[in-house]
Protein backbone atom coordinates (compact mmCIF):
# COMPACT_ATOMS: atom_id res chain seq x y z
CA UNK A 1 0.00 0.00 0.00
CA UNK A 2 1.05 3.20 -1.29
CA UNK A 3 1.77 6.11 1.95
CA UNK A 4 0.66 9.07 -0.16
CA UNK A 5 3.33 11.14 2.62
CA UNK A 6 6.21 9.67 1.30
CA UNK A 7 5.13 9.49 -2.16
CA UNK A 8 4.86 12.90 -1.86
CA UNK A 9 8.11 13.47 -0.24
CA UNK A 10 9.98 11.65 -2.66
CA UNK A 11 8.45 13.92 -5.60
CA UNK A 12 9.91 17.03 -3.23
CA UNK A 13 13.14 15.52 -2.19
CA UNK A 14 14.38 13.95 -5.04
CA UNK A 15 14.05 17.09 -7.64
CA UNK A 16 15.73 19.05 -4.30
CA UNK A 17 19.07 16.65 -4.39
CA UNK A 18 18.69 16.33 -8.41
CA UNK A 19 18.78 20.27 -8.51
CA UNK A 20 21.21 20.75 -6.20
CA UNK A 21 23.65 18.51 -7.82
CA UNK A 22 23.07 20.41 -11.08
CA UNK A 23 24.16 23.50 -9.24
CA UNK A 24 27.66 22.06 -8.59
CA UNK A 25 27.79 20.71 -11.73
CA UNK A 26 27.18 22.99 -13.82
CA UNK A 27 29.46 25.49 -15.43
CA UNK A 28 27.30 28.44 -16.65
CA UNK A 29 26.38 30.80 -13.81
CA UNK A 30 23.15 31.50 -15.32
CA UNK A 31 21.91 27.36 -14.94
CA UNK A 32 23.71 27.52 -11.11
CA UNK A 33 20.92 30.27 -10.77
CA UNK A 34 17.92 28.66 -12.09
CA UNK A 35 18.51 24.94 -10.66
CA UNK A 36 19.17 27.02 -7.48
CA UNK A 37 15.68 28.40 -7.77
CA UNK A 38 14.07 25.31 -8.55
CA UNK A 39 15.94 23.18 -5.56
CA UNK A 40 14.87 25.84 -2.97
CA UNK A 41 11.46 26.16 -4.43
CA UNK A 42 11.56 22.14 -3.41
CA UNK A 43 12.70 22.42 0.08
CA UNK A 44 9.16 24.42 0.55
CA UNK A 45 7.64 21.65 -0.56
CA UNK A 46 9.64 19.54 2.41
CA UNK A 47 8.72 22.26 4.38
CA UNK A 48 4.88 22.02 4.24
CA UNK A 49 4.75 18.25 4.10
CA UNK A 50 6.64 18.45 7.48
CA UNK A 51 3.55 20.66 9.04
CA UNK A 52 6.03 24.14 8.64
CA UNK A 53 3.33 25.82 6.75
CA UNK A 54 4.69 29.66 7.55
CA UNK A 55 7.90 28.68 7.57
CA UNK A 56 7.28 26.77 3.88
CA UNK A 57 5.50 30.13 2.58
CA UNK A 58 8.13 32.34 4.18
CA UNK A 59 11.17 30.31 2.18
CA UNK A 60 9.01 30.63 -1.35
CA UNK A 61 8.50 34.81 -0.23
CA UNK A 62 11.83 35.56 0.63
CA UNK A 63 14.14 33.00 -0.57
CA UNK A 64 12.99 32.28 -4.16
CA UNK A 65 11.38 35.15 -4.75
CA UNK A 66 13.63 37.76 -3.01
CA UNK A 67 17.32 36.64 -2.55
CA UNK A 68 17.41 34.40 -5.49
CA UNK A 69 16.31 37.02 -8.02
CA UNK A 70 18.92 39.38 -6.11
CA UNK A 71 21.56 37.05 -7.13
CA UNK A 72 20.37 36.87 -10.68
CA UNK A 73 20.51 40.41 -10.63
CA UNK A 74 24.10 40.12 -9.43
CA UNK A 75 24.55 37.35 -12.47
CA UNK A 76 23.51 39.62 -15.19
CA UNK A 77 25.74 43.01 -13.88
CA UNK A 78 28.73 40.95 -13.50
CA UNK A 79 28.20 38.47 -16.16
CA UNK A 80 30.09 40.43 -19.00
CA UNK A 81 33.39 39.40 -20.66
CA UNK A 82 33.03 35.76 -20.86
CA UNK A 83 32.67 35.50 -16.90
CA UNK A 84 29.68 33.63 -17.18
CA UNK A 85 31.37 29.75 -17.56
CA UNK A 86 34.41 28.89 -15.85
CA UNK A 87 35.78 26.05 -16.30
CA UNK A 88 37.41 23.92 -13.08
CA UNK A 89 40.54 21.74 -13.97
CA UNK A 90 39.63 17.58 -13.51
CA UNK A 91 41.84 17.34 -10.64
CA UNK A 92 40.22 19.66 -8.86
CA UNK A 93 37.01 18.22 -9.28
CA UNK A 94 38.16 14.67 -8.43
CA UNK A 95 39.63 16.43 -5.26
CA UNK A 96 36.35 17.93 -4.40
CA UNK A 97 34.04 14.16 -5.26
CA UNK A 98 36.23 12.40 -2.96
CA UNK A 99 35.95 15.21 -0.34
CA UNK A 100 32.43 15.42 -0.80
CA UNK A 101 31.69 12.13 -0.81
CA UNK A 102 33.90 11.26 2.42
CA UNK A 103 31.87 14.25 3.79
CA UNK A 104 28.20 13.00 2.85
CA UNK A 105 29.37 9.28 3.91
CA UNK A 106 30.49 10.64 7.39
CA UNK A 107 27.12 12.78 7.95
CA UNK A 108 25.27 9.68 6.88
CA UNK A 109 26.55 6.83 9.08
CA UNK A 110 27.26 9.12 11.75
CA UNK A 111 23.99 11.39 12.07
CA UNK A 112 21.49 10.61 9.88
CA UNK A 113 21.04 6.75 9.97
CA UNK A 114 22.38 6.47 12.97
CA UNK A 115 19.68 6.97 15.46
CA UNK A 116 17.09 4.45 16.02
CA UNK A 117 14.09 6.58 16.69
CA UNK A 118 14.52 8.31 13.89
CA UNK A 119 14.52 5.41 11.10
CA UNK A 120 11.07 4.51 8.90
CA UNK A 121 10.22 1.22 11.25
CA UNK A 122 9.91 2.89 14.37
CA UNK A 123 7.66 5.95 12.99
CA UNK A 124 5.91 3.20 11.77
CA UNK A 125 5.28 1.34 14.94
CA UNK A 126 4.67 4.10 17.19
CA UNK A 127 2.83 6.09 14.87
CA UNK A 128 2.11 9.02 16.49
CA UNK A 129 -1.32 10.63 15.50
CA UNK A 130 -1.48 14.43 16.15
CA UNK A 131 -3.33 16.52 13.99
CA UNK A 132 -0.99 19.46 12.45
CA UNK A 133 -2.06 23.07 12.90
CA UNK A 134 -1.63 26.28 11.47
CA UNK A 135 1.55 27.80 12.99
CA UNK A 136 1.22 31.30 12.09
CA UNK A 137 -0.45 32.46 15.31
CA UNK A 138 2.05 30.67 17.59
CA UNK A 139 4.94 31.98 15.86
CA UNK A 140 3.49 35.81 15.79
CA UNK A 141 2.86 35.05 19.52
CA UNK A 142 6.63 33.87 20.23
CA UNK A 143 8.00 36.40 18.01
CA UNK A 144 6.36 39.33 20.00
CA UNK A 145 7.33 37.28 23.13
CA UNK A 146 4.29 34.88 24.81
CA UNK A 147 5.05 31.15 23.87
CA UNK A 148 1.46 29.92 23.37
CA UNK A 149 2.77 26.21 22.83
CA UNK A 150 4.05 26.80 26.60
CA UNK A 151 2.37 28.74 28.86
CA UNK A 152 3.88 26.76 32.07
CA UNK A 153 6.99 25.33 32.73
CA UNK A 154 6.61 24.00 36.13
CA UNK A 155 10.89 23.05 36.31
CA UNK A 156 12.77 26.32 37.55
CA UNK A 157 15.58 25.55 35.56
CA UNK A 158 13.81 25.75 32.20
CA UNK A 159 11.52 28.66 32.75
CA UNK A 160 14.18 31.25 31.57
CA UNK A 161 13.86 29.49 28.27
CA UNK A 162 10.27 30.10 27.82
CA UNK A 163 10.53 34.58 26.94
CA UNK A 164 9.91 33.98 23.84
CA UNK A 165 11.88 35.68 20.79
CA UNK A 166 11.35 39.33 21.02
CA UNK A 167 15.07 40.16 21.51
CA UNK A 168 16.29 38.01 18.33
CA UNK A 169 13.58 39.97 16.28
CA UNK A 170 14.51 42.93 17.48
CA UNK A 171 18.18 42.36 16.71
CA UNK A 172 17.32 40.74 13.67
CA UNK A 173 15.37 44.25 12.51
CA UNK A 174 18.25 46.46 13.33
CA UNK A 175 20.45 44.09 11.32
CA UNK A 176 18.30 44.09 8.23
CA UNK A 177 18.55 48.15 8.19
CA UNK A 178 22.23 47.58 8.80
CA UNK A 179 22.36 45.51 5.83
CA UNK A 180 20.46 47.68 4.03
CA UNK A 181 22.52 50.66 4.41
CA UNK A 182 25.58 49.16 4.17
CA UNK A 183 24.91 47.01 0.62
CA UNK A 184 23.66 50.77 -0.54
CA UNK A 185 27.36 52.12 0.53
CA UNK A 186 29.40 49.34 -1.04
CA UNK A 187 27.34 48.77 -4.17
CA UNK A 188 27.26 52.64 -4.90
CA UNK A 189 29.10 53.60 -8.34
CA UNK A 190 32.47 55.34 -7.80
CA UNK A 191 32.98 56.91 -11.41
CA UNK A 192 32.39 60.02 -10.22
CA UNK A 193 34.97 60.43 -8.00
CA UNK A 194 37.13 58.40 -10.36
CA UNK A 195 36.75 60.77 -12.77
CA UNK A 196 37.63 63.82 -10.36
CA UNK A 197 40.54 61.85 -9.23
CA UNK A 198 42.25 61.99 -12.96
CA UNK A 199 40.46 65.15 -13.69
CA UNK B 1 10.84 -3.64 2.07
CA UNK B 2 8.65 -1.20 -0.42
CA UNK B 3 9.73 2.29 0.35
CA UNK B 4 6.78 4.01 -0.94
CA UNK B 5 4.83 1.52 1.86
CA UNK B 6 6.98 3.24 4.60
CA UNK B 7 6.15 5.95 6.53
CA UNK B 8 8.33 9.38 5.80
CA UNK B 9 10.93 9.71 9.10
CA UNK B 10 13.43 11.68 10.59
CA UNK B 11 16.12 10.11 8.84
CA UNK B 12 14.58 11.14 5.37
CA UNK B 13 14.81 14.73 5.99
CA UNK B 14 18.27 14.34 7.75
CA UNK B 15 19.47 12.42 3.99
CA UNK B 16 18.35 15.76 1.56
CA UNK B 17 19.53 18.28 4.45
CA UNK B 18 22.92 16.21 4.20
CA UNK B 19 23.13 16.18 0.27
CA UNK B 20 22.60 19.94 0.38
CA UNK B 21 24.99 20.52 2.47
CA UNK B 22 27.41 18.44 0.85
CA UNK B 23 26.90 20.29 -2.72
CA UNK B 24 27.10 23.49 -1.12
CA UNK B 25 30.20 22.74 0.23
CA UNK B 26 31.60 21.43 -2.84
CA UNK B 27 30.03 24.23 -5.17
CA UNK B 28 31.95 26.63 -2.53
CA UNK B 29 34.78 24.70 -2.62
CA UNK B 30 35.35 24.62 -6.62
CA UNK B 31 33.52 27.47 -8.01
CA UNK B 32 35.76 30.16 -9.31
CA UNK B 33 33.00 32.61 -10.06
CA UNK B 34 32.22 34.87 -6.69
CA UNK B 35 28.30 34.57 -7.52
CA UNK B 36 28.61 30.76 -7.68
CA UNK B 37 30.58 30.41 -4.15
CA UNK B 38 27.52 32.40 -2.97
CA UNK B 39 24.89 30.22 -4.43
CA UNK B 40 27.09 27.31 -2.57
CA UNK B 41 26.51 29.32 0.94
CA UNK B 42 22.84 29.32 0.21
CA UNK B 43 22.80 25.79 -0.02
CA UNK B 44 24.51 25.04 2.79
CA UNK B 45 22.13 27.45 4.66
CA UNK B 46 19.17 25.80 3.37
CA UNK B 47 20.35 22.34 4.56
CA UNK B 48 20.34 23.61 8.09
CA UNK B 49 17.39 24.94 7.76
CA UNK B 50 15.60 21.17 6.60
CA UNK B 51 17.57 19.51 9.62
CA UNK B 52 15.81 22.30 11.54
CA UNK B 53 12.02 22.00 10.21
CA UNK B 54 13.04 17.88 10.46
CA UNK B 55 13.47 18.25 14.21
CA UNK B 56 10.51 20.60 15.02
CA UNK B 57 8.02 18.30 13.42
CA UNK B 58 6.58 15.70 15.78
CA UNK B 59 5.27 13.03 13.42
CA UNK B 60 8.77 11.92 11.75
CA UNK B 61 10.26 10.41 14.60
CA UNK B 62 9.05 8.03 17.45
CA UNK B 63 10.30 9.95 20.23
CA UNK B 64 8.27 13.10 19.25
CA UNK B 65 8.05 14.74 23.00
CA UNK B 66 11.68 15.66 21.87
CA UNK B 67 10.61 16.92 19.12
CA UNK B 68 11.54 21.06 19.06
CA UNK B 69 8.19 22.69 17.87
CA UNK B 70 7.76 26.15 17.33
CA UNK B 71 11.58 26.63 18.13
CA UNK B 72 12.98 24.78 15.29
CA UNK B 73 10.25 26.90 12.89
CA UNK B 74 11.24 30.29 14.26
CA UNK B 75 15.22 29.51 14.11
CA UNK B 76 14.51 28.43 10.43
CA UNK B 77 12.55 31.67 10.21
CA UNK B 78 15.91 33.55 11.14
CA UNK B 79 18.08 31.28 9.61
CA UNK B 80 16.18 32.25 5.77
CA UNK B 81 16.00 36.26 6.84
CA UNK B 82 19.81 36.49 7.33
CA UNK B 83 20.75 34.26 4.17
CA UNK B 84 18.69 37.27 2.88
CA UNK B 85 20.84 39.87 4.50
CA UNK B 86 23.74 38.11 3.81
CA UNK B 87 23.11 37.71 0.00
CA UNK B 88 22.81 41.39 0.07
CA UNK B 89 25.87 42.32 1.35
CA UNK B 90 27.81 39.38 -0.06
CA UNK B 91 26.33 40.68 -3.41
CA UNK B 92 27.41 44.20 -2.61
CA UNK B 93 31.58 42.96 -2.09
CA UNK B 94 31.06 40.81 -5.30
CA UNK B 95 30.21 44.55 -7.20
CA UNK B 96 32.20 45.91 -5.71
CA UNK B 97 34.93 43.57 -6.54
CA UNK B 98 33.92 43.66 -10.13
CA UNK B 99 34.12 47.61 -10.24
CA UNK B 100 37.36 46.94 -8.96
CA UNK B 101 39.44 44.31 -10.62
CA UNK B 102 36.95 44.16 -13.98
CA UNK B 103 36.41 40.09 -13.19
CA UNK B 104 34.60 38.08 -10.93
CA UNK B 105 37.05 35.38 -10.73
CA UNK B 106 37.66 34.80 -6.93
CA UNK B 107 41.10 33.46 -7.78
CA UNK B 108 42.21 36.90 -9.05
CA UNK B 109 42.09 38.79 -5.95
CA UNK B 110 44.91 37.74 -4.31
CA UNK B 111 46.10 40.96 -2.78
CA UNK B 112 45.92 40.31 0.46
CA UNK B 113 48.49 36.93 0.31
CA UNK B 114 51.17 36.87 2.79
Amino acid sequence: MINWHTLFFFLFAIPTCLFAVAVVVSANVVRMAVCLIASLACVAGLYFLAAADFVGAMQLMIYVGGTLVLLVFGVMLTGQGGYASMKITSTNWLMAGLSGGALLILLLGCAALSVDAWSPKTVAQSAPTAEAEPTVAPLGMGLLGIRVDRLSQPEATLQSGMSGYFLPFEIVSVHLLVVLIGAAYLARTRRRREAEDSA
Amino acid sequence: MFILGQPVSLSHYLVVGAILFVCGIVCMATKRNAIGVLMGVELVLNGAAVNFVAFSCPFLRADSHLALGLDGHLITLFIIVLAAAEAAVALAIALCYYNTHATIDVDEGDELKG
